[in-house]
């Protein structure tokens, strides 16, 4: 058997691959994270709220109005894009102006009262969620016992990631979008609606949180304090990814997701902090992020 | 002055408050303050419905029509050590609590022990696991209600082992509680000539994809993945276990596991687990009748051995004040969890049991096995009984714990 560093070879291998699993749900995250960062400047902290939404409306659509997993994929997102909206077109726009730290302070404020409603109403223990029977079972790869679900949810969230960066670098709606960043009231000028342009932006990162919910609802317990546990890392993702950079995000997301399950290997212990202790090195050497513009 | 509105609120709100406190000078007032986690990963195996159980204790004591003046406050330390110390701080130096009770989470347990002693103030806990509470970290003013990380590994490591499980993978929650019910179940496995091959521990709390340390398990060649570690965690790694097809090469040991869990896993995943607990709703027509009492007011979460617990405690500690008078059961915490020690213990939820002198309520321990979907026959009709283990065998010996003042 090949031995590297001391782990045999096999082991090694699992571990990459679980590490790319992982990251694909921190790239989803980061991507929208990046997405809404870049187009609203706004740093959304509701955001592991509205993944823990996504997972809970495929949950309740199958207990409620008995809707399986594969249309809840479409569905799901689609009613938390909507929720997202809502609070986008309420709330969040009314801060455009105002400091960075709003924006955070009030999203913070939102997570903090969604998780709430949420643990009043399902408490905390979690809900049961079962992954679809066409994706059960698992495929024997050889150096690892590789779960049909997990592969899948690769697949998705490359598809997803993929398609999402395309959108905004390759169509005339992504080059519309960018330009209404760079400069709103010229854009405008044009004759583009840029108000309602940031909102279906804020709509569609926040459905991308909420696809990535549904995704995880099979495989974590679908409770309130889902999102917490991973809005931490996240957002280290996306600072060390370039704050605003979609490519970055994606690569980045994956990239740590590699790191995080090494470190799962070779010290365990250290797995919950390597992604921070990375973020403070690239800091230093790179104060905008791996993939960050210059200022 | 002007009236605002805010002004017209204040004085409304303080005109009532002397009609919602009548003056109840005739008994001194007992104060029984819950700790526990209300917003995190405990909060269903403690929370809100501790507060509901102790509630009802005092309903069934009767405290009204004894002349007794007995308040529950509650509040959530959100696992937290630092917190937990300076309510329980706020609490005895402030507002006159006399009792601190459940207090789930080992690391958080230990932090606040020191200071009940300090304070002289009673200690009983329900909710945390570690058995150093009643050993190296031992307390004359406390009292450990229900279980304990060694009657755990005891009673469902022991059971694995005789089963033909002896080699075992750990994947440990690192802190206290984890490392403790790590430390219990290898004695144990080593003591029956089974061996450790090796364990994860993962950082707690935040933790959420196991997937790395079961590939690793599943690597390692052990019969026996054993799970130390609690609430969503215990419930996220074996959802992903069975996901790995762990659960087909290995056997998984859920060290501790409650009812609220198996309800949250879904009895297709739960259903064949041998899990351990000292109260099950449906053992018996006391523990049903129990149940139905609190029901109506906790419909979504039917209580698990810690909710009983605080029931339990709360009965206990009431009977107690009752023996010895408020006034002198308020002065001295040590001489009231003597007391305490000195009357059996016997209540709808545990029967009967004594408390030790280091502090170790000895009730007896169930091995469950979580039903099938098909066994299942109404709501949270989840567990079959297999051994149960009676108080006086299911703890460490007293010996064994070295607790320092009794030696003294």
């Amino acid at each position: 058997m090949i031995m590297i560093f001391g782990i045999p070879g096999p082991l090694l291998f699992g571990q990459l691959l679980l590490g790319l699993i992982n990251g694909a749900f921190y790239a989803m995250l980061s991507l929208g994270l990046a997405v809404i960062f870049g187009m609203l400047n706004i740093i959304n902290f509701a955001h592991g709220a509205l993944f823990m939404m996504g997972a809970f409306a495929s949950w309740m659509l199958l207990n409620y109005v008995g809707i399986g997993y594969f249309p809840a994929l479409i569905l799901a997102p689609l009613l938390v894009g909507i929720f997202g909206i809502i609070l986008e077109k309420t709330v969040i726009s009314r801060l455009y102006k105002l400091d960075h730290l709003y924006g955070l302070l009030l999203t913070f404020g939102l997570s903090l009262v969604i998780e709430g409603l949420f643990r009043n109403a399902y408490g905390s223990s979690g809900m049961p969620y079962r992954i679809p029977n066409i994706l059960q079972g698992a495929t024997n790869l050889g150096f690892m016992y590789m779960p049909n679900y997990r592969g899948w949810v690769v697949l998705a969230a490359l598809v997803v990631c993929l398609s999402t960066w395309a959108i905004i670098e390759k169509t005339p709606l992504g080059a519309t979008l960018r330009a209404a960043t760079e400069n709103a009231p010229l854009v405008q000028a044009f004759g583009v609606d840029v108000p309602r342009l940031i909102t279906l932006t804020y709509g569609g990162g926040v459905a991308l949180a909420a696809f990535a919910g549904v995704l995880a609802a099979p495989i974590y317990s679908v409770n309130p304090n889902m999102g917490t546990n991973f809005i931490n890392t996240v957002f280290a993702v996306v600072v060390i990814g370039g704050m605003g950079s979609i490519m970055g995000s994606i690569l980045t997301g994956f990239g740590l997701g590699v790191v995080e399950g090494l470190t799962k290997v070779f010290y365990p212990q250290a797995s919950a902090t390597v992604v921070f202790v990375v973020m403070v090195i690239v800091l230093l050497v790179r104060p905008r992020g791996l993939f960050g513009k210059a200022a | 002055m002007k009236l605002t509105r805010r002004s017209a609120l204040t004085t409304a709100a303080a005109a009532t408050v002397p009609l919602i406190r009548p003056a109840r000078a005739q008994a001194a007032a007992i104060k029984i303050g819950i700790l526990n986690d209300q917003s995190g990963p405990y909060t269903n195996t403690g929370g809100i419905t501790s507060v509901i159980c102790a509630k009802q204790a005092l309903e069934d004591f009767g405290v009204s029509t004894k002349g007794m003046n007995v308040e529950i406050v509650a509040a959530d330390h959100q696992n937290k050590p630092d917190l937990a110390v300076s309510i329980t701080r706020q609490w005895f130096d402030r507002d006159g609590v006399d009792v601190l009770m459940d207090v789930p989470t080992s690391s958080v347990a230990l932090a606040v022990q020191s200071v009940c002693r300090e304070k002289n103030k009673v200690y009983l806990n329900v909710g945390a696991a570690s058995s150093a509470l009643t050993g190296a970290q031992c307390s004359p003013n406390f009292i450990h209600w229900v279980y304990d990380t060694y009657m755990l590994s005891k009673s469902t490591g022991g059971a694995m082992v005789k089963a033909g499980g002896d080699s075992w993978y750990f994947l440990t929650a690192d802190y206290a509680f984890g490392k403790q019910l790590q430390d219990d179940t290898s004695t144990l496995i080593k003591a029956a000539g089974g061996k450790v091959l090796g364990s994860a521990p993962y950082p707690f709390p935040g933790t959420t994809d196991f997937s790395s340390f079961l590939v690793q398990a599943q690597s390692s060649g052990a019969k026996v993945l054993g799970l130390a570690n609690a609430g969503g965690d215990t419930v996220n790694s074996i959802k992903q276990a069975h996901e790995f097809g762990l659960n087909n090469s290995m056997k998984l040991a859920a060290l501790l596991m409650f009812i609220t869990d198996v309800h949250a896993l879904g009895l297709d995943t739960a259903g064949g687990l041998n899990l351990t607990e000292s109260f099950y709703w449906d053992l018996n027509d006391k523990t049903r009748a129990f149940t139905n009492r609190v029901k109506p007011k906790t419909p979504n979460n039917w209580p698990n051995m810690i909710h009983a617990g605080c029931y339990s405690a709360t009965l206990h500690y009431l009977k107690t004040v009752a023996d010895m008078g408020a006034a002198e059961a308020k002065k001295d915490g040590v001489a009231t969890v003597n007391r305490m020690k000195a009357i059996p213990v016997e209540d709808d939820c545990f029967g009967k049991s004594t408390i030790r002198a280091d502090g170790r309520n000895m009730v007896p321990a169930y091995l469950f096995e979580v039903k099938t979907p098909a066994e299942s026959k109404g709501p949270w009709d989840y567990y079959k009984l297999k051994v149960t283990t009676p108080g006086d065998e299911a703890y460490r010996p007293l010996a064994d714990g070295h607790c320092a003042f009794i030696k003294a």
